[in-house]
């Protein structure tokens, strides 16, 4: 469709807030290369309706503000993720907005479009429950650098959420973030060259399977986190993913808690309770295939609980891993171990259970104000009956359809 | 512009309704309606549409205002003859269904001192609606750009100092993004805390459009006047004002956990030892928003101090660095004892 003019498109809002039933959903067409595509593509999303498709034309988009949307109900639709094919948002020319696209409306679902080189985060939504991210790219198309932006996509204070085959690369936080949401689910995608592959932070119930989580600093991450109005994450599952040569140097900004990742992490679980991590491939991960710890910064909040709890450990197939741990005396302890530490490694604060048949060194640090240095590492058994394992995450039905 | 005393003569002017011709008065009908006319001219809130001639129930300022790239900005409310605004007890204004808040943004060197913009918060039925105009070429009416605009702005900051920038008109969702209070569009600026009438407005003014016009008491210093508050009071009062619409636990920034609310105690939660949540390179590679005794090793001001957008607080609305209120903030950091958090 094209806007003969706002008041005509005024005009059927008008109207479609006196009938009784939604009007017939539309699409509204949007050409990139155009020189007013970044006002006619807002334009777009605001006027869209409820049940209406935005659809992004193939070729490239230069966009200098942030895009939003806040209508429910709405598809945004591209041609396609790939360079010369796809619908590519670039947004190297940015002048303003913290993310490339902002959604804080309810049941959207982002598809088939590129968003590039932001300056700050790539997608984010927020307060946007049943949000589906369906074969989205967004990237930093210079790899990893500090001054790319933080998150890819950035779903936070949502309920239900699908991050399904999206590709992110070069975030100097997290590729795909999911913070302060409840029911969620990030499938069939892959996340490269970022300081953390995928992060499930202050979070309840989520299932994280048959991703990549490859050449990241750290592949993926359950934490938990003080001082948020959500916390106290847990009932989270890592199940069946590849989380390979996670060996890209710490590329954050200090000061986040990302940059205390170290280099070679395969799963890392900080705080949160009912952790699984099961039945994934993990190979080259020079510090650990599986890290578990507690939040060992100073806090001052007394509903903060900073121990990993009920983490489960099982079923993992584990290549090479610990030949270069990453953290202050690392190194000396493979040196005093034959050059290598074990696939898991444990601060030993909490309580987890390690089921897998590989070695576990623990640094014996079971009270979290205990300084690093005063580690004693040494291997350790967690055998043990792990809790009971924890259900699958069941989405709307409108949320799976969508990608069917 | 003319100055705000020219604009309040008129607008009483034409309350009164003199010379027996028929005062001007807005289309109520259009704006309890539901449509978004393209031009500003059709609501009638200015006589003869010049943006000196409002036609209000009243005009008001702040004691502290928003910081918008050194913007000069004109504000006024027209309340729905007979109705009032009622003031709760804790400071929030409630206006009725049909008022308008008029708020119109220049520069003396832009548009010959004309606004640029003029931004329209109208109470509706079913809520808030927020509609930007930009002001015509030839400053005789404006068109609504509800997409949001990029306009190249020239203009000579109060220190000194030519600038060049793009100023950026919001569009009508970032017009949310900060009037947004668990995910409804509410007005930000009048609080009794903060609204200041005009001194020359009568008490019978007053109590025809509010219902307790003596609890309209600015609590809140001039940020910029160290005579009316103390160095942390006028930098709590900046930190409202320009923050807290987003930075509070039902507004754009609740995930982050920071609260600036001139209500807020200030602790981690104001930034005091906080460390980053979701700042990125916003964190300019330090540990703390607020590291007391180190403006320096504060990232609250290195975001306030910075214009690229990954970067830089507010995310919208700024194209500068108000060096005033950052030099205000710094002091404020300095001053605390080094040991308090």
């Amino acid at each position: 469709m094209r806007f003969q003019s706002l008041r005509h498109a005024a005009t059927l809002c008008f109207v479609a807030a006196f009938i009784a039933a939604p009007a017939a959903a539309k699409t509204i067409s949007v050409k990139a290369g155009t020189p007013d595509a970044n006002e006619k593509l807002q334009e777009a999303l605001i006027l869209a309706e409820p049940g209406d498709t935005v659809e992004l034309g193939a070729g490239v988009w230069k966009l200098t503000d942030g895009l939003s949307l806040d209508v429910d109900n709405v598809t945004v639709r591209g041609a396609g993720t790939k360079d010369g094919a796809g619908s590519i948002l670039d947004f190297s020319g940015q002048q303003g907005a913290g993310e490339g696209l902002l959604v804080t409306s309810d049941d959207v679902f982002l598809t088939n479009f590129a968003v590039l080189n932001t300056k700050g985060d790539g997608i984010k939504s927020k307060g946007a429950n049943r949000i589906v991210y369906h074969q989205l790219r967004v990237e930093w198309t210079a790899g990893p650098k500090e001054t790319n932006g933080a998150y890819g996509v950035y779903p936070v204070e949502s309920s239900d959420v699908l991050i399904d085959s999206v590709y992110v690369r070069g975030a100097s936080d997290a590729g795909i973030y999911v913070g302060q949401s409840k029911n969620i689910v990030v499938r069939d995608s892959i996340a490269t060259e970022n300081v953390a592959g995928i992060e499930i932070e202050n979070s309840f119930d989520a299932d994280v399977h048959d991703n990549i989580a490859a050449k990241n600093t750290g592949g993926i991450l359950v934490f938990d986190l003080p001082n948020l109005p959500q916390q106290g994450g847990h009932n989270v599952r890592v199940f069946e993913n590849i989380v390979s040569d996670n060996s890209t140097p710490n590329f954050a900004p200090k000061g986040n808690i990302v940059a205390s990742v170290p280099t070679g992490t395969g799963v890392l679980v900080m705080a949160n309770r009912n952790v699984e991590i099961f039945g994934n491939v993990f190979d080259q991960n020079g510090t650990a295939n599986v890290m578990i710890v507690g939040y060992r910064y100073d806090h001052k909040d007394p509903n903060y609980q900073p121990l990993p709890k009920g983490i489960v450990v099982r079923g993992n197939q584990h290549g090479k891993a610990g030949y270069a741990p990453a953290f202050e005396g690392g190194a000396e302890i493979a040196a005093a171990m034959g050059g290598a530490i074990p696939p898991v490694l444990w601060d030993g604060a909490g309580d987890a259970v390690v089921l897998d048949e590989v070695g576990v060194l623990s640094l014996n640090l079971p009270d979290v104000k205990t300084s690093r240095d005063q580690a004693k590492p040494a291997p350790v058994t967690l055998k043990g009956t792990p809790p009971a394992a924890l259900p699958e995450i069941k989405l709307p039905a409108s949320m799976e359809a969508k990608v069917q | 512009m003319k100055p705000v005393v020219a604009a309040l003569a008129a607008a009483l002017l034409f309350a009164s309704g003199a010379g027996g011709v028929a005062p001007p008065a807005v289309d109520q009908a259009l704006i309890d309606g539901d449509t978004m006319p393209p031009k500003l001219s059709a609501f009638g809130l200015f006589a003869g549409n010049d943006p000196a001639r409002p036609v209000a129930s009243f005009i008001y300022t702040l004691n502290t205002p928003l910081f918008s790239d050194y913007a000069a900005k004109h504000r006024f409310v027209s309340i729905p003859a007979g109705k009032k605004a009622e003031v709760a007890d804790d400071g929030t204004i409630a206006f009725p269904v049909g008022t308008v808040i008029v708020k119109s943004f220049g520069w003396p060197d832009q548009n010959g001192g004309r606004p640029v913009e003029t931004r329209l918060l109208i109470h509706r039925a079913k809520g808030w609606v927020a509609l930007p105009y930009i002001w015509d070429a030839d400053g005789r009416d404006a068109s609504l750009a509800i997409a949001g605009r990029r306009v190249p702005v020239n203009f000579e900051s109060p220190g000194g100092g030519a600038h060049r920038i793009q100023y950026g008109v919001p569009n009508k969702n970032q017009c949310k993004e900060c009037h947004s209070r668990a995910g409804a569009i509410v007005p930000i600026g009048p609080k009794a805390r903060n609204l200041v009438l005009p001194a020359t407005m009568s008490a019978d003014a007053k109590r025809r459009w509010f219902d307790r016009p003596e609890a309209l008491k600015p609590a809140m210093p001039r940020w910029d006047d160290p005579a009316s508050g103390s160095l942390q009071d006028r930098a709590r009062a900046y930190l409202d004002v320009n923050c807290a619409h987003c930075h509070n636990p039902e507004g754009s920034a609740s995930n982050s956990g920071l609260f600036l609310r001139w209500t807020d105690p200030v602790n981690v939660n104001y930034g005091i030892g906080k460390r980053p949540t979701a700042a990125g390179r916003g964190s300019g590679g330090m540990d703390f928003a607020i590291a007391p005794g180190e403006p320096d090793r504060s990232f609250l001001i290195y975001r306030l101090e910075s214009t690229d957008p990954g970067i830089a607080m507010p995310e919208l609305g700024r194209s500068t660095v108000h060096k005033e209120g950052a030099a205000l903030l710094r002091q404020w950091i300095a001053e605390m004892p080094k040991a308090s958090h």
